[in-house]
């Protein structure tokens, strides 16, 4: 029953026009500079300094940059980076499946009344700075940091270990400790949404509590898994900082070192750009996932 | 939970160290032990580091793994080194907290409006510019930091990089949060109040800014707290957008000094970052408890601050 009252000019132009702002400021701040970067991938170079200069009409585009890069991906120097990044990613969210599902099914269904403590502690992450918390792990790690002198303290090692220096054990563990909460926060939300009683159906139809949780549990949290999982692998995918704090080396060099060096260096800006849409087109798939994700979630909110 | 009254037929009787066991082998789920146990360590490990490193910034040395006595130094005490007195570290404080004022105070107004109009709007470009508002969330940080760098050094020259370029970066990732936020509240909200008065003869004009926005207060509050503690925690918008020495932020600073044998300072400018955005959360989480148990709606506002980030 929605009963106008207002002008019809009014009542027609009201809500547009309150989105107005946000919009334009959208498609001025967020299209454009996504389409910039198509334009200076395809754009042509200056041929005094180098420079990378964009060229905004399509027709013009030169995609000279885009067959240099991908014979650098499929082959050349960049084929190891790729895969790097790929064997990072994939090892760190298996671990992170494993540490995180077991705390996410603890919190939501057997944490009993301390379980408004355990969601405080596991938001508690989330809020803090991702650089700081990886800050912490470079003071623990460092030559005489507290991890070698506790190794050295109980004789696991003679002398101490340089863990910032290109072991991608590090960067794995630097990656799995700095996405984990966001990992186990949406699948906390899955499993917290699934109705008892279901599960005490399959037990009441003698399902041992190990069967029922294989066959009824765990199929039920399977979205907040690849929720969770996509919510990881997207910011993993072109992570930088990690790979830099932990290690800088060579060794560790992942997609996102590349771009970021590429970038703001200042040459190579075509290359660069070329390499960040195939990486958005590489992890196009992830976002296409959880955008509509969120649309479900939006729809079930509005009823 | 009822699953540990479900009869068993009895076993044998044991006897030891197998007594104690074997039922937990045989149902490490009845009484979760073993999970509890996880749990725990999981937070102590992914809380301890960060604790310890907080400590360290009270670290009365120049050390950052053997304690030496409680001092605070590093944040005002050394005429030199400290937060307070050293150039770099105070103004990478001051550009941290000018980029979330400023945020807080363009994203909040155009992303409350934005959310009003995609809640009720119903013509036929409703659908792309609900999709069009989405698309922030899901884009990975290092493709809006390569983007906006790019759109700033090529095309949009009236601004350089440096403040200016990241308060716009910072305000186009938050609008979409805003957003989120406000949303949820309208939701649950609903439309019948506003109805109401415009059946007592509001416009709707009136009806927005008499009831709907009186009943949103909470949520705009929020809106503010959130805002501010995202553009204060960004680091890699911030950083790809980085002007010179004057446009570093906190977390900018932590990064690139990190690795260069730092003093506590650096410390001690991360937890000044680490409380700042805890209490404002706190206090955004606390407003939002407060609306909640008004309303007895479900949820906890602890989830829903956690959902803010999804």
């Amino acid at each position: 029953m929605t009963r106008a009252r207002g002008a019809p000019g009014e009542r027609r132009w009201l809500w547009p026009s309150l989105a107005a702002p946000g919009l334009s400021w959208l498609l001025i701040f967020f299209v454009t500079p996504v389409y910039a970067i198509l334009a200076v991938a395809m754009g042509r170079l200056d041929p005094i300094f180098g420079d990378a200069l964009p060229v905004w009409n399509p027709i013009q585009w030169d995609p000279s940059t885009f067959s240099s890069v991908f014979e650098a991906i499929f082959g050349g120097r960049l084929a190891q980076i790729f895969l790097r990044t790929f064997v990072f990613v994939v090892i760190a969210s298996m671990l992170t499946i494993l540490i995180g599902y077991p705390v996410a099914y603890y919190v939501s269904r057997r944490a009993g009344r301390w379980k408004g403590l355990f969601l405080l502690l596991i938001v508690a992450p989330f809020w803090i700075n991702y650089i700081m918390r990886m800050l912490a792990w470079v003071n623990l790690l460092d030559t005489d940091g507290l991890v070698n002198q506790a190794l050295m303290g109980v004789g696991l090692m003679g002398e101490p270990r340089n863990w910032l220096a290109g072991h991608p054990e590090t960067v794995i563990l630097g990656l799995v400790y700095g996405y984990i909460p966001f990992f186990v926060l949406p699948l906390y939300a899955a499993l917290d949404r699934i109705d008892k009683s279901v599960i005490e159906a399959a037990r009441d139809l003698g399902a041992s509590p190990f069967w029922a949780f294989v066959r009824v549990t765990l199929p039920l949290s399977k979205h907040g898994i690849l929720a969770g999982l996509v919510i990881i692998t997207l910011p993993m995918f072109g992570d930088y900082y990690t790979p830099n704090l932990l290690s800088a080396r060579a060794t560790t060099r992942m997609i996102g070192n590349e771009i970021e060096l590429f970038v703001t260096s200042g040459i190579g800006g075509a290359e660069g750009a070329a390499l960040t849409i195939v990486l958005m087109t590489f992890v196009a798939v992830l976002m296409l996932y959880y955008l509509f994700t969120v649309l479900r979630a939006q729809r079930e909110a509005a009823g | 939970m009822s699953t540990e009254t479900v009869a068993r037929p009895a076993a044998l009787p044991r006897t030891g160290l197998a007594a104690r066991f074997t039922p937990w082998l045989r149902n490490p789920w009845g009484k979760p032990r073993f999970l509890a146990a996880w749990t725990w360590i999981y937070i102590v490990w992914s809380i301890v580091p960060v604790v310890i490193a907080v400590a360290f910034s009270f670290n009365a040395g120049r050390s950052r793994s053997a304690w030496q006595g409680f001092s605070f130094r590093w944040y005002w005490e050394d005429p030199d080194l400290s937060v307070l007195h050293d150039p770099s570290l105070q103004s990478a404080m001051i550009q941290s907290l000018k980029l979330a004022a400023l945020t807080m105070l363009i994203a909040t107004p155009i992303g409350v409006a934005l959310a009003l109009g995609l809640a009720r709007w119903r013509g036929r470009l409703a659908r792309p510019a609900n999709f069009l508002m989405l698309l922030p969330l899901v884009t990975p940080e290092i493709i809006m930091g390569v983007s906006l760098f790019l759109v700033f050094v090529h095309l949009f020259r009236f601004a350089d990089l440096g403040t200016v370029a990241q308060t716009i970066g910072h305000v186009t990732f938050t609008i979409s949060f805003v957003v989120i936020v406000i949303r949820g509240r309208l939701f649950a909200i609903g439309r019948e109040y506003e109805e109401a008065a415009m059946d007592l003869g509001a416009s709707r004009l009136q009806a927005l800014r008499f009831v709907l926005l009186p009943l949103l207060r909470p949520a705009i509050f929020a809106s503010l707290a959130i805002a501010f503690a995202l553009s204060i925690d960004d680091f890699v918008i911030s950083q790809f957008l980085v002007g010179g020495a004057d446009s570093v932020t906190i977390p900018v600073r932590l990064y690139s000094a990190a690795r260069l044998g730092p003093t506590p300072a650096l410390n001690a400018l991360a937890s000044i970052l680490l409380f700042s955005t805890l209490l404002v959360v706190t206090i955004a989480g606390l407003v939002l408890r407060r609306a909640k148990r008004r309303e007895a709606t479900g949820g906890t506002a602890v989830e829903d601050l956690a959902r803010f980030e999804l």
